[in-house]
């Protein structure tokens, strides 16, 4: 099983922002931006209840992608990637069960420790599920070029 | 989890509104599902025909834009801030079909996309904590959801103490500490004093205005005012732990009716200890002001006479109540007169704070006065109050009525300019006014603390210098 490529993981550790695209039950691609979060094995993401129906979506189709198309987000690096993967909702305590991920999230969004603080201004954002992605395939724009065939790395055989 | 509804948090936009935010991304991302069920995302260089509602581009090297089912163009923006994480959060997507305009190869090709429909936020136009409010039925769907999957309920959480202080509102306790506090040291300087019976009376009271504002929760729940307010904040709005799922509407019709009758025993108590026809009549007027606020036949606030209750409730009540409880019945004008201002201040409270939410009100047929009337004329009128306050403190100095120290509330005029020169700025903006509410709220407590600091002197020059007189005339 090949492993992440390096400067992915880097530009994971590095976005403040990517675009998780999950499917509709139209069958539409709905995109989100939203906080990556990489622990080395999987992509999290967290999503408040207030903003749940990508989750609902995630429940009905696992397979999503993860986009890091923006300099501006990675500190001005212009390569690009798009992680695809199958992503469960982790939901069994959405008041706290997120917050393990905190200190990945704190290094990239120090703000939130001072917001979550403040929780009883605003408790429903913060009432969270996990998003849990396991990488499956990855497109990899070393010059951040789309007209440029992208690298692709298969990290394990799809899910069933 | 439950089916996926077909609302959003925010509205649709219409395609051509979603083309025209499209063009002022640098790049946009260009997404669909391949043959295997994975979305595809790549990065795109677009020319937008807003009002043809095409975009055309060259399709990313190597993959194939598919002509047979959705595609989708996205733009995304934030701002990093260094230190704090990232602000100017806006993104937008465009649905439709993609189409070859020529061949679909990086040489030569062009993808044309035709959109049908958007969807996106931008802050600036929403702004967050208001974007929060507009979802609060997706989070409902979402625990209720969970809730039917488990078998069991699944709600919303917050700490016990902050649950108690959201659903109290136990901060604004300082408007029913202030004017019974002022009457027991007016009563005092008059030589009437008891240390148990203020006690009961600052508990008693509190537990009226934590009545009041539980059970203003509920009745506004039940007639719809809190869920059409899309724009609260921390001083409007109600305490919003019904709409968050936090303490249901049964829960809390309990705790209103616990700290009535809490109120009402300890009024019992008083009357029986230190009862008197004044205190009577204060007691049952005061409970049904309190009650009538929000509450079916009554409801003063709906009808515009919100302010007049809580000026009366929070004013010569109040203070009148505590004033008795000491003198055991006697009253006076002096803790009338005194009760003026500090009305006056109080209703105002009220008055900005319904500002932001005159929307969310007029919606549920909540007749405020800042629903009634234009911005210009509620900024007068709260000049006006704020002015009748202050003069009405100055006559009743002048007149002899009230010692020459409270003319320390007069300091606090500077800050009633400041809420004053800020209401018009601010006016179509909750979040920008908060600022100026908590201001307001600040005007009542150190206008009311100086009072208290008067009285305080007038006690201690009473009992170190007899002779001194305070009073004018």
């Amino acid at each position: 099983m090949a492993t992440m490529p390096t400067p992915v993981a880097e530009l994971l550790g590095k976005a403040l922002v990517a675009e998780l695209t999950v499917v509709d039950a139209k069958g539409r691609p709905v995109t989100y931006p939203l906080i990556p979060l990489y622990d080395g094995d999987h992509v999290y993401m967290t999503s408040s209840t207030l903003f749940s129906r990508k989750l609902q979506h995630i429940d009905a189709n696992a397979k999503v992608s993860v986009s890091i198309t923006d300099p501006v987000s990675v500190g001005g690096r212009t390569d690009r990637a798009t992680i695809q993967g199958d992503a469960r909702v982790i939901a069994e305590d959405p008041h706290g069960g997120w917050e393990r991920l905190l200190p990945i999230w704190e290094a990239k969004e120090p703000s939130i420790v001072f917001f979550l603080k403040q929780r009883v201004a605003l408790p429903l954002f913060f009432e969270r599920a996990l998003i849990e992605i396991t990488p499956r395939r990855v497109l990899y724009w070393s010059d951040g070029s789309t007209q440029n065939a992208p690298e692709i790395t298969s990290l394990t055989e799809e899910a069933a | 989890m439950g089916a996926v509804a077909d609302d959003r948090n925010t509205p649709e936009l219409d395609a051509r509104v979603g083309f025209e935010k499209l063009a002022t991304y640098p790049f946009l991302i260009v997404n669909w599902v391949d043959d295997a069920g994975y979305p595809v995302s790549a990065a795109v260089d677009a020319t937008v025909d807003a009002p043809g509602l095409t975009a055309t581009f060259a399709p990313p090297a190597g993959l194939t834009v598919p002509t047979d089912r959705p595609v989708s163009l996205t733009g995304s923006h934030i701002r990093p801030q260094p230190g704090y994480g990232y602000d100017e959060r806006r993104h937008v997507t465009v649905w439709g079909r993609a189409m070859a305009t020529a061949a679909t190869t990086p040489a030569n090709g062009r993808v044309t996309l035709s959109g049908q429909t958007a969807w996106g936020w931008d802050e600036t136009e929403v702004p967050f904590f208001e974007y929060s409010e507009r979802s609060l039925p997706q989070s409902r769907r979402y625990f209720d959801a969970l809730s039917a999957e488990r078998g069991t309920p699944v709600k919303p959480k917050l700490s016990f103490g902050s649950l108690t202080l959201r659903t109290t509102r136990l901060p604004f306790l300082t408007a029913t500490i202030i004017p019974v506090v002022l009457g027991i040291l007016i009563a005092a300087s008059h030589g009437a004093f008891d240390l148990v019976s203020a006690a009961l009376t600052v508990i008693g009271a509190s537990f009226v205005q934590l009545g009041l504002n539980v059970a203003n929760d509920v009745f506004d729940t039940v007639q719809g005012a809190d869920d059409a307010n899309v724009t609260p904040t921390k001083f409007s709005g109600g305490s919003r732990v019904i709409q968050y799922g936090l303490v249901s509407l049964r829960q809390m019709a309990g705790l209103a009716t616990v700290f009535y009758v809490l109120a009402g025993i300890i009024g019992l108590i008083l009357l029986a200890t230190r009862g008197s026809t004044a205190l009577l009549v204060i007691g049952v007027v005061g409970f049904i002001v309190s009650l009538g606020y929000t509450a079916p036949p009554l409801k003063f606030v709906y009808r515009g006479l919100g302010e007049i209750a809580v000026a009366l409730g929070f004013g010569p009540m109040m203070l009148l109540g505590a004033y008795v409880v000491q003198t055991r019945g006697a009253l006076s004008w002096e803790p009338f007169v005194a009760s003026i201002p500090v009305a006056l201040l109080v209703a105002l409270i009220l008055y900005v704070n319904e500002i932001p939410d005159r929307r969310g009100d007029a919606r549920a047929g909540k007749r405020t006065l800042p629903v009634r009337f234009s911005p210009g004329a509620v900024i007068g009128g709260y000049n006006a109050a704020a002015t009748a306050a202050y003069i009405a403190l100055v006559i009743g100095v002048v007149a002899g009525i009230l010692p020459v120290p409270t003319l320390l509330m007069l300091l606090t005029i500077p800050l009633a300019r400041r809420v004053s020169r800020g209401l018009a700025p601010n006016y179509d903006n909750p979040y920008g006014l908060m600022a100026i509410m908590g201001e307001n709220v600040q005007l009542h407590l150190i206008a009311g603390l100086l009072l208290l600091a008067a009285y305080a002197i007038v006690i201690v020059a009473g009992a170190v210098a007899p002779g001194v007189d305070l009073f004018l005339g």
